[in-house]
């Protein structure tokens, strides 16, 4: 049967089952074939905290979100063109976001009485016309993949489980995907296990051989390579550019890293790949709580070590009184925040941007550090190498913040040329006579960094205020206000680069962003120009301190929207900074913006 | 290269000690500092990490690397130095309320890991720089200003903690006697691990003689057992000797045969023996 095939310039699939459906790892390998194509891509994980929420019911629902594209994308996309649904749940939670028209692929296996109404459908969706709207598959991907697997020594349920690979092949089939990578995955992962391997190769190549054979899909879908700048190309997470970025930034500043730190959702996976890095002189430490993690690598720096902490919102909050050490200490340390919903234990698995204000003040006294904050998940390599710049060069700890989004989002990377990073290296103390603890360097005001075993340079610091220049304790009134002044001067001194602002129309509204705002906002400001929109764009990287210019562009604009996903945390910062007004857009859903909802609140500015 | 030149002087930094007078820490610090020179490390490659309390004091006074950090988490802090950085000797100096309330969880695990750290912990049974409340090591029924009519709760005992914490090495001794104290140091040094170094610490302040027993001249020797490889315990009066059920008691040395009296293995592996020696005492 010859099979027509169309061309298109982008397509949103979203995968959904059951969390023990593997609907992440699909998603996770459709990516990446999809990013050796050379597409450009950006992906929107959705999981539950619960690990395995009872089967077949809505709160047990996982999803994966892909966009890909021949051209440049922002955003894992507002809405699905596609929806693989594992499940009646997964199809009922789902629905909400599907437009009319979009294509629906559903196991149609799942479909009994029993699943319909463990999740509430009185009637069956695919039969009782409520679908009329939608392309509708119905395939039986249960039962060909038992099919498929009869000749291999699989129960039932060991083979049932290989569905998600036929549904991954079917889709493969469908958008052109490369299958090598795949196979070649799979292999290594289930090398251990023959018959477990065989399931999930046959139960692969059976969905590719589906889709190619069969009746109920004519026309299979082309999206030609992004133009991209020529380099070496592979997807990434933004957990992963970060545990990278850290490892090429001590690398750069000729320092061990060390890596104290508790496990955490979304946080984990920065302690799961430095742990696989001895090989870059890397030394990771699992401590017995987030404390012990942050002390940890307090300890590491002190020796000369890069020391870093890894944690989200509630683990901050465990280790603010440590971090007030590592000021008063004045040595390097970074506190990686990977942001999800709050307070307390909040949405785990879900994205927000509301630590801001904990990360700027939550500490006893006056206690500033710099806080920086990726806004894409390959921004994240480049500001955990920011974060070792600072936290090396002016002898404080910084916070670099992330999100949920973007610490599980996904989008291509070009690998750098390692000749083309920075230099960050950094003197220790040397051996003197008179060593002075807390001299400072006049540009930086850092004070020296002396390492145990130099030499001449045994001296004793701690938490209590200490005395300039000696660092003995002391109690001087006029000392703790100098001293309390310095480390303030030091932080606001740290040089950061100028806001970039992106204008081509002279316009009169300006949309700021700050971290993972960056692809909605961009995707915003794409749809708002073709509309004929004259708007501005900048995206704050440097909390602490501000870009130099910030102020000087706030007044170019007479209205400024900030969107976050909180209450308004950047917006109280800017106006106490610059007497400025802001127009917040906020949401706390535990999800990014939909370029939608930022065109629709740009629009009522614009026209209000 | 050992610098084998040194004396307690070269250890002794310019800083004024300011503990109150009488109070046990001055001993201890004596001891460390004569005991320094001996350990043929140099100066730079020594670091005392403490955390907060009287005893917490100490790196302040010592003319070598020091950190004086914040409640509870010096044995966190000192691991992470530690383990990055093997060629130096790490000594993390605590008290009963540091290493045993506010930072009990990273004393049990430091001692677990077993990363080399030799963990000094002056028991004092009170806590001192907050003026005298109950500690965790506090006697029960103990008054004190936190609690007039008695504490109510079951101290801990260091040791017995230790050992359950999967301590490899441990010892207890006491301030006032100091062969005895640069003893245990030497040996703590020698120990490639995390050594559990409990010091009865007696504060004049706020728990004046709480060690009375074993430091008064004419109990002493009765009420001290020395621990001592390959020889039997014993006291002057007392000695040690294994009940029928396998447990560990004292009885006067009138009553019992000499060749009954249980001789100490410091290198025993299974800690029961260790154990039912930590609770001799009570
Ligand atoms: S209060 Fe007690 S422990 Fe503290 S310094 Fe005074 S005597 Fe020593």
């Amino acid at each position: 049967m010859s099979k027509t095939i169309v061309s298109m310039d982008q397509v949103t699939i979203r995968f959904a089952g059951d969390s023990g459906d593997g609907m992440q790892l699909t998603g996770d390998r459709f990516t990446s074939d999809t990013a050796i194509l050379g597409n450009d891509l950006a992906t929107l994980p959705n999981y539950p905290a619960e690990i395995r929420a009872p089967t077949g019911t809505l709160p047990g629902v996982s999803s994966f979100q892909l966009h890909f594209a021949d051209h440049h994308i922002q955003t894992a996309g507002d809405a699905p063109d596609v929806l693989v649904a594992m499940n009646p749940a997964a199809l009922k939670a789902n629905m909400r976001d599907m437009p009319r028209g979009s294509t629906i692929i559903v196991n149609k296996d799942e479909f009994s009485a029993r699943n319909l109404t463990k999740v509430g459908y009185e009637t069956n969706p695919l039969e009782d016309g409520s679908l009329e709207s939608y392309k509708v598959h119905g395939i039986a991907l249960t039962s060909m993949t038992v099919g498929a697997l009869a000749h291999l020594p699989l129960s039932r349920k060991e083979a049932e489980r290989a569905k998600n690979m036929f549904a991954l092949g079917m889709l493969s089939w469908m958008y052109h995907r490369p299958t090598e990578a795949t196979e070649k995955f799979l292999t290594a992962k289930f090398s251990k296990v023959p018959d477990i391997l065989e399931a999930n190769l046959v139960a692969y190549r059976a969905g590719w051989n589906y889709g190619e054979t069969t009746e109920e899909f004519s026309v299979s879908y082309e999206i030609a390579p992004a133009p991209q700048v020529k380099g070496k190309y592979r997807n990434m997470s933004g957990n992963l550019a970060l545990a990278y970025g850290l490892i090429a930034g001590a690398h750069c500043a000729k320092l061990p890293l060390f890596l104290g730190s508790y496990p955490i959702t979304p946080a984990s996976d920065i302690l799961h790949e430095l742990s696989k890095q001895k090989k870059f002189g890397v030394i990771t430490f699992q401590a017995e709580d987030e404390i012990a993690a942050v002390g940890a690598a307090i300890g590491a720096s002190y020796g000369g070590a890069m020391g870093i902490t890894s944690t989200s919102g509630p683990g901050v909050a465990l280790k603010s009184e440590a971090i007030g050490l590592a000021v008063m200490l004045e040595l390097p340390l970074i506190i990686v925040d990977v942001q999800r919903g709050g307070p307390s234990t909040g949405l785990p698995t879900k994205t927000e941007q509301s630590d801001l204000l904990q990360v700027m003040f939550g500490r006893n006294g006056e206690s500033p550090l710099p806080v920086l904050a990726a806004s894409t998940p390959t921004d994240c390599f480049d500001m955990a190498m920011e974060a070792v710049r600072i936290a090396t060069a002016y002898r404080t700890p910084v916070f670099l913040l992330s999100d949920g989004y973007i610490a599980n989002g996904s989008q291509p990377w070009r690998i750098p040329e390692v000749d083309s990073l920075p230099d960050l290296h950094v003197d220790f103390a040397k051996t003197q006579e008179n060593f002075q603890p807390y001299a400072r360097d006049p540009q930086t005001l850092a004070r020296p960094w002396a390492i145990p075993g130099t030499p001449g340079l045994e001296h004793r610091i701690g938490g209590i205020e200490k005395a300039n220049l000696t660092g003995d304790i002391s109690y001087e009134p006029a000392n703790h206000d100098f001293m309390v002044r310095t480390r303030a001067a030091k932080v606001a001194g740290i040089d950061v680069p100028d806001l970039v602002v992106d204008d081509p129309d002279g316009a009169e509204v300006l949309i700021l962003g700050w971290g993972s705002t960056y692809g909605p906002v961009r995707a915003a400001i794409d749809v708002l120009r073709e509309g004929g929109a004259k708007v501005a764009q900048a995206h704050i990287k440097y909390i602490n301190p501000f870009p130099k210019n910030l102020g000087e562009v706030l007044s170019k604009y007479p209205k400024v929207i900030l969107p976050e996903m909180n209450l308004g945390q950047l917006a109280m910062l800017i106006r106490s900074e610059y007497l400025k007004d802001i127009i917040s857009f906020n949401q706390v859903r535990g999800l990014p913006f939909s370029t939608t909802e930022l065109v629709e609140a740009t629009l009522e500015v614009l026209n209000g | 290269m050992a610098e084998i030149t040194l004396t307690k002087k070269d250890f002794t930094s310019d800083q004024e000690v300011r503990w109150c007078p009488g109070c046990g820490d001055y001993s201890i610090l004596a001891t460390m500092q004569a005991f320094l020179p001996e350990l043929g490390v140099p100066r730079e490659k020594i670091v005392f990490i403490s955390g907060i309390g009287c005893s917490s004091r100490f790196p302040y006074y010592l003319e070598t690397f020091g950190m004086h950090s914040i409640h509870g988490r010096a044995p966190a802090i000192a691991s992470g130095l530690t383990i990055s950085r093997p060629d130096l000797t790490v000594f993390v100096i605590t008290g009963d309320g540091d290493a045993l309330s506010i930072g009990g969880n990273h004393f049990i695990h430091a001692l677990r890991r077993n990363v080399d750290l030799k963990i000094m912990l002056f028991n004092n049974r009170i806590y001192g720089l907050t003026k005298g409340q109950y500690s965790p090591t506090s006697e029960a029924g103990k008054i004190t200003k936190s609690t007039p009519v008695g504490s109510l709760d079951t101290p801990f005992n260091p040791v017995s903690l230790g050992l359950g914490a999967e301590a490899t090495f441990i010892a207890r001794t006491i301030d006032s006697d100091r062969k005895h104290l640069t003893g245990v140091l030497q040996a703590a040094t020698k120990h490639k691990g995390s050594a559990l170094i409990e010091i009865y610490q007696n504060c004049p302040i706020f728990n004046d003689g709480a060690f009375d027993t074993i430091k008064d001249g004419n109990s002493r020797e009765g009420a001290l057992l020395h621990l001592i490889h390959g020889e039997p315990i014993k006291s002057t009066t007392h000695a040690v000797v294994r009940k029928d059920d396998g447990d560990l008691e004292m009885r006067p040395l009138s009553e019992i045969n000499e060749v009954d009296i249980v001789v100490h293995d410091a290198h025993r592996v299974d800690p029961t023996y260790a154990f039912a020696l930590s609770r001799l005492h009570q």
